[in-house]
């Protein structure tokens, strides 16, 4: 019992909300700015307790809006700034994610997803909010979406997302469901040291010479915080490499292309999928965050019945991996897509494989998740 | 080894604690445990309960499909929260909260302990009635060892309320071994 008691030190046993508020400040977050709302309120409050022991600060603003400008504010002054909240806040929050992109803060955003639309079910979950994480805001914009399923996935793929949105320079969502949020589980969090922290390539001339959007070393620029040194521009309108605004086509095409680029042309860096039981699979199935957690029982009571099915599960949801997606499907006869919503992903599946392919939508609304047997009846149905 | 538990009660009964503590229990004997409350709107006096997974490996799918144990301290939640429950499931109610039906005693391996009545005359304080109501789990159960929750509830309770705690819990533990006693 000694063993067992030793290791039960380490172990937490945090809602899943926590686990990503506690892997925020693991990664650096000094800077949080949020409005209260269900199912996500738990990542505030912890912030709350914990980032002022850091030296961090803690806000909490007027409204969602208000919340993401501070977060940008506070991005471009320097530092780490988190923010969180569920789909009828991000709807709020969107015209200034869409700053965000334009002026390249670097910051995390977190949906803790419910059912919807409009204020829809408070306490209930729901993955309704994949398409508006890629396209909620207006415009051409890169999108990187990180969607974990598992307490260690949440810590990691938080502190993942502080990486990505240091080293690319813009705000990178990460998507949970209520299922997640509110889930207690044991998990040993990483221990300093044996994680990756990454800060932003900073500029290192002198302040005078400092132009916020130049960017001879590659697709992005570096930055020198707000108040140290150089005073420079920031707008949502396009603008040229000085930061003041510019309707020059082709300066505009250089700025949106190079905004592209920051996700195209780092394919490798972001994208990362988990295979479940694929090497041998017959049936594949394309699933996420917690509903991928019910296919991978249903997978294996589908193998108790000779049935060989296997997934392959993004961890980033966005950009979409549609190669990895049609490569998958060409070792599987049928493609199953469970997802908790009416139907989103599977059109990013539908557009990555061969139009012939079999595919099977699983879905579901109304606040209790997609459970394991309803997954296998679809398993059984292509079989 | 796969085991499904729901604690359900009205709110601030301090049901989600008793779940808390049966999952630390289980990782302290080295199982995997996993938890989900279920809110409602109201922060005392609704329905509520507490799902708790126990597995021998990672729990995958964190919600419930065939539960082991249920238990009930109020009709309400009874009403609401019988749902996914095994043929001859563990549930244990109490019976001068719970209205339950014939055909319940006879689907399920029903259990009736006065929980509150038992916390008002053993302890004379309502607040234990989540720690009572936990020992009578683990006696009818064995999910998880007497010692191991007694070491969890140590930790969770809060200052100074850890020996009225134990006590409760060994209330609840000793009344529930003793209806098994009678009961086989």
């Amino acid at each position: 019992m000694s063993d067992a008691n030793e290791s039960m030190r380490d172990v937490k046993f945090w809602p899943g909300n926590v686990v990503i508020a506690e892997a925020a400040a693991a990664a650096g977050c000094d800077f949080f700015a949020g409005y209260p709302i269900t199912p996500s309120s738990e990542i505030a409050a912890h912030m709350a307790a914990i980032l002022p022991k850091k030296g961090g600060h803690f806000i909490q603003m007027e409204d969602e809006i208000g919340a993401m400008g501070a977060v940008i504010g506070a991005s471009l002054a320097g530092a780490k700034a988190l923010t969180a909240t569920s789909g009828p806040g991000l709807s709020l929050k969107l015209e200034n994610l869409g700053f965000g992109y334009m002026v390249e803060a670097p910051c995390v955003i977190v949906n803790v997803m419910r059912g919807g639309p409009s204020t829809g079910l408070p306490t209930h979950p729901a993955q309704a909010d994949v398409m508006q994480a890629r396209w909620g805001t207006h415009g051409d914009h890169p999108t990187i979406a990180l969607v974990p399923a598992f307490h260690h996935e949440m810590y990691t793929e938080t502190i993942r997302a502080f990486n990505l949105a240091e080293q690319l320079r813009m705000p990178v969502l990460v998507l949970i469901d209520e299922v997640l949020g509110h889930l207690s589980d044991g998990m040993v969090p990483p221990k300093p040291g044996e994680f990756e922290i990454v800060n932003r390539p900073m500029w290192d001339g002198k302040p005078e010479d400092y132009q916020p959007y130049f960017d001879d070393k590659g697709d992005v620029p570096p930055f020198l915080p707000y108040f140290e040194g150089a005073q420079w521009h920031t707008t949502g309108l396009n603008h040229d490499e000085t930061g003041f605004p510019t309707t020059n086509p082709e300066l505009v095409t250089k700025q949106m292309h190079r905004l592209m680029r920051k996700v195209t042309g780092n394919r490798e860096l972001i994208d990362s999928i988990d295979y479940y039981e694929a090497d041998d699979a017959e049936i594949g199935i394309v699933s996420f965050g917690s509903t991928a957690r019910a296919a991978m029982v249903a997978i294996k009571k589908a193998r108790e019945k000779g049935i060989k099915v296997g997934m392959l599960r993004p961890l980033t949801i966005w950009p979409f991996p549609n190669k990895q997606v049609e490569e998958f499907s060409k070792k599987v006869k049928a493609l199953i897509v469970p997802e908790f919503n009416l139907g989103q992903i599977v059109y990013e599946v539908e557009r990555s494989v061969h139009s012939d392919m079999v595919i099977k939508r699983i879905n579901k609304v109304g606040g209790v998740p997609i459970n394991p047997n309803e997954i296998l009846a679809g398993i059984e149905e292509v079989a | 080894m796969h085991f499904e538990a729901r604690f359900s009660a009205v709110g601030g009964q301090g049901i989600i604690l008793a779940g808390t503590i049966l999952a630390d229990a289980a990782h302290i004997l080295g199982m995997h445990a996993a938890g989900s409350p279920t809110y409602t709107a109201q922060v005392r006096g609704g329905p509520t309960k507490v799902d708790v997974i126990i597995d021998s490996e990672m729990v995958l799918y964190p919600r419930t499909t065939e539960i082991d144990f249920f238990l009930s301290l109020a009709t309400d939640s009874y009403k609401r929260f019988a749902t996914d429950l095994k043929p001859g499931c563990v549930v244990l109610v109490d019976p001068n909260m719970v209205e339950f039906s014939k055909e319940d005693e006879e689907k399920y391996n029903l259990y009736q302990v006065p929980v509150l009545d038992l916390t008002q005359k053993e302890l004379g304080r309502m607040v234990y009635t989540s720690a009572v109501s936990l020992g009578t789990m683990v006696a009818l159960t064995d999910i998880v060892t007497e010692e191991a929750t007694k070491e969890a509830l140590k930790k969770r309770a809060p200052k100074g309320t850890e020996m009225y705690n134990l006590k409760a819990f060994q209330v609840g533990y000793d009344y529930a071994s003793e209806l098994l006693v009678k009961k086989a």
